[in-house]
């Protein structure tokens, strides 16, 4: 028999039962579907979360002030005043540091940004003028400000994108207008870029930096700083600054029990790995939601197969009786499984990748699609489907052409 | 054409073992006309599923125009049921949800005949069953007696040397039954060889030789 026929043949078997084939179809549709859905979903949400850290700038050493001990939060951030701006230029300065490339200080806190009648509750910080190059800041319009300003007490803001949006709407016609905080006006001098995405330390985005020395002295009334960024020019010396950094730090704050310490140096690795562990535990729970699917799937599969194992051995012991060969009615089979599974692997394919682009974008992911997990799905349900398909058939045409015409 | 010698078959169903076929030998020779008749489990299915190769005897010879059936391969049994025997089923079995067309033409797929001959010579003998404006029904759509004639010429497709029939009247009303039994008459006169079980006398009357089975062996006609 030519192979057309043979395949025009399986198409002919195929029509025959309907309902057989869509079901079988169908099986290995949603078993594709689900893998492939489940498993982009994890990778999206581990890539989501380690591009968000890396926006925050690489090298980059956090000291906050206060101590973050296992079981006891209670002199975490923001409560403890004992960081101030001499320590961030201590830290930049000292000789018993090296490898530091800028560092820059900041306070922050939550407060009503008004302009016009607009008003909107937004995390307001003071930074020094180095920040924009430790943070990787850049500016959509506008620029950042100076030394001078810093030091002049100049009250000046430069708005993350969603506040300035909230507020004006048109981000372009921003630069120059006034901003009221705290009932104290502020010229607007530029708009950052936008970053995106949450992370540590809250969304960039939303937030007004303002002068480091203003922020003290004019609104917050207060001589300490809440945290203070160290850029490391090495990666490789992270590890070296860091210990240098708490050496000076526990000296400078006259500390003599470094268990003690009055504040808390990470750096974004730390972080990175805390929040890998938990999207890596979440990836995995995905990764075991969908190993079910694809078990569950394939059990569909291999069920509708073998449920109509009855009315396609008696099929093909008549098929044998008027002359096929054992040969041709396996090939037959062979053709009938690969199409019913080349079929629902495309349409699963599909429906599993627009699936995946549909959740990405609702849960505002990362679109993420690894061939590796399509290409399991795909093997092991059309491995499922085919061999399931070419097993009973291989059985019914080893049978005697009337056993298999009165099988029951 | 059909020689048969010390053909026995024995069941084996856990454990027990059935005779089925005991020792049967007889010939049927060209243009014949054969009635095997018999009570029920006299074994006269199973002597016809092994002359149909659709089954194989457990001992004993059987040749088929001249070749000895029980020493062929598998693909060349394939063969004899698509070239030299035609097989018509008590039950029909047509392929389900299949036009009367396909299912007449499939033996001939398998002998590897272009469509075109396939679809001449499928119709030219549904025309000759009376079947003409039934072509292109669906076998569900056919009454049991249109099903057998279909069946009928599905087995003379492909011009076998015997025409072997199962009971062909058994799941028909007389009428239905008489008219099957004509095409068998006029297909004998043509020059087919035809062995049929029944267990009706007014069908076997039909055939010019009767053989009778009983406890799997032949009590008389041979």
């Amino acid at each position: 028999m030519e192979t057309r026929e043979l395949i025009t043949s399986s198409l002919e078997a195929l029509s025959l039962n309907k309902t057989r084939t869509a079901l079988a179809t169908l099986g290995i549709i949603i078993g594709i579907a689900a893998v492939i859905t489940l498993l982009s979903l994890g990778q999206a949400s581990q890539k989501s979360v380690e591009t968000q850290i890396q926006a925050l700038g690489s090298n980059l050493l956090t000291v906050i002030s206060g101590s973050i001990r296992p079981g006891d939060f209670r002199s975490a951030s923001g409560t403890a005043t004992t960081l101030v701006l001499d320590d961030a230029k201590a830290i930049l300065t000292s000789s018993k540091v090296i490898g530091v490339k800028n560092v820059s200080a900041e306070i922050q806190r939550r407060e009503a940004v008004t302009a016009g009648r607009k008003s909107i509750n937004t995390t307001v910080v003071g930074v020094m003028p180095s920040y924009s190059e430790v943070r990787n800041v850049e500016m959509q319009w506008g620029g950042f400000f100076t030394e001078a300003e810093n030091n002049s007490l100049a009250k000046v803001a430069v708005l993350g994108p969603t506040v300035a949006t909230d507020i004006f709407g048109d981000v372009s016609q921003t630069i120059g207008k006034s901003i009221r905080i705290n009932k104290i006006a502020f010229t607007v001098i530029g708009v950052m870029t936008s970053k995106g995405g949450g992370g540590f330390g809250g969304n960039q985005d939303d937030t007004v930096l303002i002068p480091l020395l203003t922020a003290q002295k004019q609104l917050f009334g207060v001589d300490y700083v809440g945290s203070v960024s160290v850029e490391v020019s090495d990666a490789q010396a992270m590890d070296s600054v860091r210990d240098q950094v708490g050496y000076l730090l526990i000296d400078r704050h006259n500390i003599a029990d470094p268990a003690n310490a009055d504040f808390t140096i990470f750096s974004q690795a730390d972080v990175l790995s805390t929040l890998s562990q938990v999207t890596g535990a979440f990836t995995a729970l995905l990764s075991g939601i969908a190993a079910i699917s694809l078990l569950v799937g394939g059990i569909g599969i291999m069920n509708i197969m073998l449920v109509t194992v009855v009315e396609r051995t008696r099929e093909i012991g008549l098929r044998k009786a008027l002359g096929a060969t054992k040969r041709i009615v396996i090939s037959q089979f062979l053709v009938e499984s690969t199409i019913l599974t080349i079929a629902g692997g495309v349409l699963g394919m599909i429906l599993g990748i627009i699936l995946s682009y549909i959740i990405s974008k609702l849960l505002d992911l990362p679109f993420v699609i690894n061939p590796l997990s399509v290409l399991l799905a795909v093997g092991v349900s059309g491995a499922i489907g085919i061999i399931f398909g070419w097993y009973p058939a291989r059985k019914a045409a080893n049978l005697q052409p009337i056993e298999a015409i009165r099988y029951e | 054409m059909i020689q048969v010698s010390h053909l026995t078959k024995i069941y084996k169903t856990d454990g027990a073992e059935t005779l089925a076929l005991d020792n049967v030998s007889f010939k049927v020779k060209k243009g014949e006309f054969v009635a095997i008749m018999g009570p029920s489990g006299s074994g006269k299915s199973t002597l016809m599923h092994v002359l149909g190769a659709l089954d194989s005897p457990t001992s004993g010879e059987y040749f088929l125009d001249g070749e000895e059936i029980g020493k062929l391969t598998d693909d060349k049994l394939a063969e004899i049921r698509n070239k030299m025997v035609g097989f018509i089923f008590q039950s029909y079995n047509l392929l389900p949800r299949t036009t009367a067309l396909k299912n007449v033409m499939l033996p001939m797929l398998y002998a590897g005949i272009p469509k075109e001959q396939r679809e001449e010579k499928a119709t030219k003998l549904l025309e000759e069953v009376g079947l003409s404006d039934r072509i292109n029904y669906l076998s569900n759509q056919l009454s049991g007696g249109q099903q057998q004639r279909v069946a009928i010429a599905r087995a003379l497709v492909m011009n076998p040397k015997i025409l072997l029939a199962d009971e062909p009247t058994g799941n028909l009303a007389s009428v239905q039954g008489e008219e099957i039994m004509a095409i068998f008459k006029k297909l004998n006169k043509a020059g087919n060889t035809i062995l049929m079980i029944t267990h009706e006398p007014e069908i076997a009357k039909y055939a010019k030789r009767i053989i009778h089975l009983k406890d799997g062996r032949i009590t008389d006609g041979n």
